[in-house]
């Protein structure tokens, strides 16, 4: 096959692996942060999802548009979950606290399936069809707009830790707990915003990735898993990581569906994430756990 | 007479701190010998390098003339070593009984045996009453005692004990105190034992060796040890009861 | 002193459980059909729930790519009596073989590498959908269109090839689950068993008294495993249609691992009872949905959800150890050598 194809592929896999690097990002933030394994990642990213559908189908609403409200939306379900359901079990074993979440992965399916139905829904906007021609490369135009929505929304994260005064706050709850608590920190507070940043990561994430696929609510649980094998891999607590993980990804993938047949994509995704478990379980970027 | 247990140029480094530094002293059977030191002086590393928690980074650990340095945890405790551990960790949701008598499948090798045997250990260590209550319920000086009962339990040639007299009353040391006593005169086990409380370390100990940053500053006998100038130094200021 | 089946129980435990027996043995002589195949249904996840609990309730690890072993069982024996018409019996064999080999490799990945925790059952979940797909690729094994076994119109059961009626499955799964129990409640009370929970409690502690935690691990993985396999066999000949894309799919993972949570981990009647109850509330909820006329997917999973996260939140031991307090089914045991606590 020509170079081209290769390139173009590999180029689409980038663009599509920088909006799973999004998704991802949250994961990592909530993970590092709260310590909290959020098993509920990708069915919030599908409820994002089909908030951007509904509001595309009623509206016609661009889903890049909505994306702070829908991010905002998401941030509330986070900030609230955290504080109702995750807080009040923080010292439970490791396991119980996965199972809460195990659980509300299974109501939030399942209720989108109730609602929403079965049968895949998509977003087509009027830049659909388009591509950027660029050299020898054609690129879709969502993919485009897509990876650079998730870039804009990965830097205004990276800003908000560097530079806010929340933001410093949160990474010290993350640093020591105990000494966040010393220095008066209201470490429940912040836990519900972090929770509720990482949720408005993968709102954010789901508005634009209803640009790329077609929407089911079995979605969910393959993005959670997809999330925690982008995590892993490019290291948990890190953020540039997750989002080095996720181009990864997204560009194995899509040249293993283009080697092999596009259904079996994802098995390289599991190849990978059991190769770094057994051989650096610390992800590329991250560091060992004390 | 081969050395029970012994330490050769035993040294271990965390990230650059030296932990533990070209340590050397010895065990003989059936002797009780207290490793002392200020905070920090390496102590707990010493004890688990010799339980295969971690691996020295130079010297050798010997029991009874074979090279055990290197070795799994659950291979050294098989070889003869018990230890128990500073910070307790009872089987919580497993009753007293329960968490002795997983010690006691060390050698004997059917549960029945196992039973019988815990039982015995129970009773000495005065948790007789409490056999069948889960571990997550006993008071702190409690969970020591059932920490030791377990690695007795064991059947070791020689057993570690991390400060198992701290929190505990007079009356209660005196208890431990004596026991170890006799099972060191009955049985012949040898003890190695960190501790601060000094009253327990003169009682029990033939040697003592002191550690300071890592290093073997001071051993001998407890009353030469308790008159050498560079102990009282790094001593000074700590707690002597 | 080694404590007997029935030690230590107040009289009515054991009279209870024999009760209880009787009752499941008479149970098709006045069930009609329906109620047949949802005893079935319970029975089944009773016994993988058991088989589940021994890795997660008895030696501390959480797996939540368990279909796999479901699927590895249902496939083997299915595809041997299909393309070489040998027996399930003999074919259950080899299922065992399979799945038993399948988690001493993951165990193995997972013990030798310190993969432990959550990290684990990522591992258990990411093997369980690289087998859902490599699977979907078979030819062989009818692939994403499914794998058929062939359904005969019979007259009376035929249990060498478990070709037969609801009512032979029925009794079948009744002594897979008898069976299961009896094996874990001796398992519990064998050395192995106190070592196994040594390292849930402790790994540290349990290494310092001499337990070889890497060995002691990879025996509840394989056994586990295999048991759970027969469980595959049961499915395949009982229900004999096979989609990878519904066997080894994580909601499968989930679905069997809620008995043994609601109704309690690490006990020996909590994934009985929470198979039973689960299974129970569901079908009425069912039944109650379409008396209304409404047939919606997903409304059975929503109701597992919130019974799942009900249970977390608030009986984190499981609906089996305060039932049985209350019902004063606690073991006293005489002074001696013996074990007391919420049983069995």
């Amino acid at each position: 096959m020509p170079v081209e194809i290769y390139l173009n592929v590999a180029v689409s896999g980038l663009l599509t692996g920088l909006v799973y690097g999004l998704m991802a990002l949250g994961l990592s933030v909530i993970f590092g942060v709260v310590r909290v394994v959020n098993f509920a990642h990708g069915e919030m990213m599908t409820i994002a999802m089909y908030l951007a559908i509904a509001l595309f189908s009623a509206y016609r609403l661009d889903p890049l548009v909505m994306l702070v409200p829908i991010a905002a939306v998401l941030f509330a379900l986070g900030y609230v979950m955290q504080l109702g359901l995750i807080n009040p079990f923080i010292n439970r074993p490791e396991h119980s606290q996965f199972m809460l979440l195990v659980a509300v992965a299974l109501i939030m399916v399942n209720g989108l399936l109730i609602i929403f139905g079965p049968d895949a829904q998509t977003v087509q906007t009027r830049y659909a069809f388009d591509s950027f021609l660029v050299g020898p490369l054609i690129v879709d135009a969502t993919k485009v707009y897509a990876g650079a929505a998730a870039v804009a929304v990965a830097a205004g994260l990276f800003a908000f830790f560097r530079f806010t005064l929340t933001g410093k706050a949160i990474r010290a709850c993350a640093d020591n707990y105990a000494g966040a608590l010393v220095v008066g920190l209201d470490v429940k507070r912040l836990y519900a915003l972090t929770f509720g940043i990482g949720a408005a990561c993968v709102g954010a994430a789901g508005s634009i990735m209803v640009l790329l696929v077609d929407v089911t609510p079995p979605l969910g649980p393959a993005y959670t898993l997809l999330a925690f094998v982008i995590v892993i891999t490019g290291g948990l607590g890190s953020m540039p990581g997750a989002l080095l993980g996720g181009v990864l990804i997204g560009i194995t993938e899509a040249l293993g569906g283009l080697l092999f047949t596009p259904s079996a994509k994802s098995m390289f995704t599991f190849a990978i994430l059991v190769l770094v478990l057994l051989f650096r379980p610390q992800g590329i970027l991250g560091r060992r756990a004390s | 007479m081969t050395p029970l247990l012994e330490l050769a140029h035993v040294s271990k480094s965390f990230s650059g701190l030296r932990a533990v530094q070209d340590v050397s002293f010895s065990v003989a059977p059936g002797e009780i010998v207290a490793l002392i030191g200020p905070n920090g002086a390496g102590k707990t590393t010493c004890f688990n390098v010799i339980a295969g928690v971690y691996r020295a980074d130079a010297g050798e650990v010997r029991l009874a003339g074979t090279r055990i340095d290197g070795w799994r945890p659950d291979q050294v405790c098989r070889a003869g070593v018990a230890r128990t551990f500073q910070l307790v960790k009872p089987f919580a949701g497993l009753t007293v009984m329960e968490n002795v008598v997983v010690g006691a499948l060390n050698t004997s090798p059917g549960v029945r045996e196992a039973e019988r045997r815990a039982a015995e250990v129970v009773e000495q260590l005065g948790l007789g009453a409490k056999r069948h209550q889960p571990a997550a319920s006993l008071t702190l000086p409690e969970r020591k005692r059932l920490e030791v009962a377990r690695a007795l339990a064991t059947g070791p040639r020689i057993l570690l004990l991390d400060e198992v007299m701290a929190g505990l009353r007079p009356t209660e040391m005196d208890n431990m105190v004596a026991l170890f006593r006799d099972l060191n005169a009955r049985l012949g086990l040898a003890i190695l034992l960190i501790e601060h409380v000094m009253r327990a370390v003169m009682a029990l100990s033939r040697h003592i060796v002191v550690l300071h940053h890592g290093e073997v500053i001071a051993a001998g006998s407890p009353e030469e040890v308790t008159r050498n100038p560079a102990v009282l130094d790094c001593y000074l200021g700590e707690e002597a009861v | 002193m080694k404590i007997g089946l029935t030690e230590g129980l107040p009289r009515r435990g054991p009279a209870l459980l024999a009760a209880l027996l009787v009752l499941l043995l008479l149970a098709p002589l006045v069930a009609n059909d329906y109620l047949i195949t949802v005893l079935v249904l319970i029975l089944y996840f009773a016994y993988v729930g058991q088989a589940w609990n021994i890795m997660m309730g008895f030696a501390g690890q959480l797996s939540l790519g368990h279909a796999l072993y479901v699927g590895l069982g249902a496939y083997t024996s299915a595809a041997l009596y299909v393309h070489f018409g040998i027996s399930p019996w003999l074919g259950l064999l080899a299922a065992m073989a399979i799945a038993a080999a399948a988690g001493a490799v993951i165990g193995f990945l997972a013990f030798r590498f310190g993969v432990a925790g959550v990290y684990f059952a990522i591992l258990t979940i990411a093997f369980a959908e690289f087998a859902r797909i490599g699977f979907d690729h078979w030819r062989w094994l009818g692939g994403s269109g499914g794998f058929f076994l062939p359904v005969a119109n019979y007259t009376r059961n035929d249990l060498l090839s478990l070709r037969g009626s609801p009512t032979m499955f029925y009794y079948l799964a009744l002594a897979m689950t008898a069976g299961a129990f009896v094996l874990c409640h001796a398992l519990l009370r064998s050395g192995v068993g106190y070592r196994w929970q040594a390292i849930r409690e402790s790994p540290e502690a349990a290494q310092a008294l001499g337990i070889d935690i890497f060995r002691y691990r990879m025996y509840a993985v394989v056994l586990s495993a295999a048991m759970t396999s027969l469980g595959g066999v049961l499915f395949a000949f009982y229900y004999n249609n096979l989609f990878p894309e519904q066997v080894f799919h994580i909601s499968r993972s989930i679905e069997l691992i809620l008995g043994p949570i609601i109704g309690g981990i690490g006990t020996l009647f909590g994934p009985i009872i929470g198979a039973f109850l689960l299974t129970a509330l569901a079908e009425t909820l069912g039944e109650a949905m379409r008396a209304f006329g409404i047939d919606i997917p997903g409304v059975k999973q929503v109701f597992y959800g919130f019974c799942l996260l009900l249970v977390v939140m608030f009986l984190p031991e499981g609906v089996w150890p305060p039932l049985a307090r209350r019902l004063g089914l606690e073991r006293r045991l005489p002074a001696g050598p013996g074990r007391a606590g919420a049983e069995p």
